[in-house]
């Protein structure tokens, strides 16, 4: 179990789903017994399709600290082109995990300075699994699936009871279809590293 | 949701707030959605929509008519429900100050919010603050759990009183940022908080003036009664200010008593015990300082944190009793009454010396139209405060957390 705090930094794009996602998360780690977890948009305007970000707490304990996260162990990057459009490794910890939503390898991101990166093809799974509104593609919930993979702090039935508290029944089990095969399916660079 | 146990939710400020709005049975809402509240408006809607709330909602043009709206509802004797930010209460101050006059058990909530210019939607305390003075309680937030908590003291505390409540609870920090609450359910509530006795004069067999102009002195009715005059009505309004220092804590006494849980009332504090410095702020920046409390522990300075939750009437014997064993408290305000340093600041130096308790106090501005204010700034003043103690003999200038200029 967790020790201390754990910092989780979302990026997407306006209407992607990233604040929402951030929210589901800190619900799931709350059901997977965390007692302190928090979540939050960065605070500002928010735009369709320009970058924003959103930041996820979760600690053993309440938390008290209310500040924006500003070195964060993880980053849950729901879109490949904000690598580097968007700085968004910009104060991960050196060892830090790099959950990413891409078609590409892990090897091909050009991340391997010591982060431990974790790939899943979000999109292919959303498609395949029909998340799709008004003609996006909602990947959103599928990247719970990674994070779960990538991080060990949460698991499936987490996200599963976070979404329902959320989704009617119909939408949410869509929704944890796709969570469920993107864990499956989520390459990690170096599993050695990865916790249990 | 559960409707008769307790159950434990993750969820914004705003979302903790229309919960309790709607655990209190409010029957009338009039709300003009703003950032950062509007949050709180839209989801009481979904609950008159779907059901969930048996309340009237009505939408109205701006927040000066919302207000309109929850005085005539107010005054009929239904319990009702507003909340407002920044520019939205600046439009409804003139309203503010009818509810209190009226003596009018109204609560509302503020996502607190920076007024402009320049335009900001971002967070800090100028809003309520700048609206003090027109006779309404105000209690400030440290989480959302609080929010929730002290919406159904604020009504129980209004209604005992006759006095209107402003809930603040800071702007996006709180309003936007999800953690678990812990919800009610509402057969507890409703022993927390009974059904309102309305206090009205409304009635069509005994037909009335409601807020008829008031002269300076005491006159005869039309039945030869000797009638207040404008000062006796603000003596006894400045009289139950002063009373609810009592009833704000006896409250929390009764809420803790059927829940478990106490706001700890007029303050809170955090290892203020064998304290020698305090750092003193309300809303979530008192949260964000005992985190700065941690630190400085670690670093070896003792110190603590007195969280103001009441404002308006402000505690100045209980903040006194709690810092009478500091040698330093640093206030940390998040608005200004320009000219005169931060508000908290300036309140608890005359509290402080009211009370013949004389610890050295420093003041900080932080946090103004969102700037970030992090438990590592807030570490670095109190360093700055005792540095400035042991080197200078003279009255410290207010500081400015974080000013890039």
């Amino acid at each position: 179990m967790l020790e201390k705090e754990f910092e989780i930094r979302w990026h997407g794009r306006g209407g992607q789903g990233a604040v929402t996602s951030a929210n589901m998360l800190a619900e799931a780690a709350y059901h997977a017994g965390f007692r302190g977890v928090m979540s939050a948009p960065t605070f500002g305007a928010e735009r369709r399709g320009a970058p924003i970000t959103a930041s996820t707490r979760i600690a053993p304990r309440p938390l008290r600290c209310l500040s924006q996260v500003e070195y964060p162990d993880m980053i849950v990057v729901l879109d490949d082109s904000l690598l580097t459009t968007a700085n968004a490794t910009n104060g991960l910890a050196p060892d830090g995990f790099v959950v990413v939503n891409s078609s590409s390898e892990p090897e091909e991101l050009g991340l391997g300075n010591g982060y431990r990166i974790a790939v899943a093809d979000a999109n292919h799974i959303a498609k395949e699994v029909g998340l799709i509104i008004s003609g996006t593609l909602m990947i959103n919930t599928a990247m719970l699936g990674a994070v779960a993979r990538a991080s060990g702090l949460i698991k499936l039935e987490h996200i599963e009871k976070a979404l329902n508290s959320i989704f009617s029944p119909r939408a949410a089990s869509k929704n944890f279809e796709a969570a469920r095969l993107t864990y499956e399916q989520t390459r990690c660079l170096s599993p050695a590293d990865m916790p249990v | 949701m559960a409707v008769n146990s307790s159950a434990v939710a993750v969820i914004t400020g705003n979302k903790a707030a229309a919960e309790a709005a709607r655990l209190a049975k409010v029957e009338v809402i009039a709300a003009y959605p703003i950032t950062p509240q509007s949050g709180v408006v839209e989801a009481l809607a979904n609950y008159v929509e779907t059901g969930m709330l048996d309340a009237e909602f009505v939408t109205v043009e701006s927040e000066h008519s919302a207000m309109g709206v929850c005085i005539g509802a107010a005054v009929a004797g239904v319990r009702v429900f507003t909340a407002s930010s920044a520019n939205g209460l600046a439009y409804m101050s003139e309203q503010l100050s009818w509810v209190s006059g009226s003596r009018l058990p109204i609560v509302m909530g503020c996502a607190n919010r920076a007024m402009s210019a320049p335009w900001n939607v971002l967070n800090d305390q100028q809003d309520a603050m700048s609206q003090r003075d027109h006779g309404w309680i105000q209690l400030y937030c440290r989480d959302n759990q609080e929010i929730l908590d002290t919406f159904l003291q604020a009504f129980r505390i209004a209604e005992l009183l006759s006095l209107p409540v402003m809930v603040c609870y800071d702007g996006f920090i709180l309003s936007h940022t999800v953690m678990p609450v812990e919800i009610p359910g509402q057969e507890q509530v409703d022993t927390f908080l009974p059904k309102l006795v309305a206090r009205t004069i409304v009635d069509n067999d005994d037909p009335r003036n409601i807020n008829p102009v008031t002269l300076a002195n005491p006159r005869q009715n039309g039945n030869g009664v000797l009638c207040h005059g404008y000062m006796e009505f603000r003596y006894l309004m400045q009289q139950a200010l002063e009373e609810s220092l009592d009833t704000i804590e006896t409250v929390d006494k009764e809420f803790e008593a059927c829940f478990g849980r106490s706001t700890g009332g007029l303050t809170w504090s955090y290892q203020l015990e064998d304290a020698e410095v305090a750092l003193v702020a309300a809303g979530s920046l008192a949260n964000e300082a005992s985190v700065a409390a941690d630190t400085l522990r670690e670093a070896g300075v003792k110190a603590g944190v007195l969280g103001i939750r009441s404002y308006r009437p402000f505690p100045d014997v209980k903040v006194a009793q709690e810092l009478s064993g500091v040698r330093q408290a640093v206030v940390f305000d998040k608005s200004l009454t320009y000219g005169y340093g931060g508000p908290i600041y300036v309140d608890v130096q005359a509290a402080l010396f009211r009370n013949r308790v004389l610890p050295e106090v420093h003041g900080y501005i932080a946090g103004l139209g969102g700037r970030d204010v992090n438990a590592r700034q807030l570490v670095d003043a109190v360093m700055e405060s005792i540095a400035w103690n042991s080197s200078e003999n003279k009255p410290k200038p207010v500081g400015w957390l974080n000013l890039q200029i």
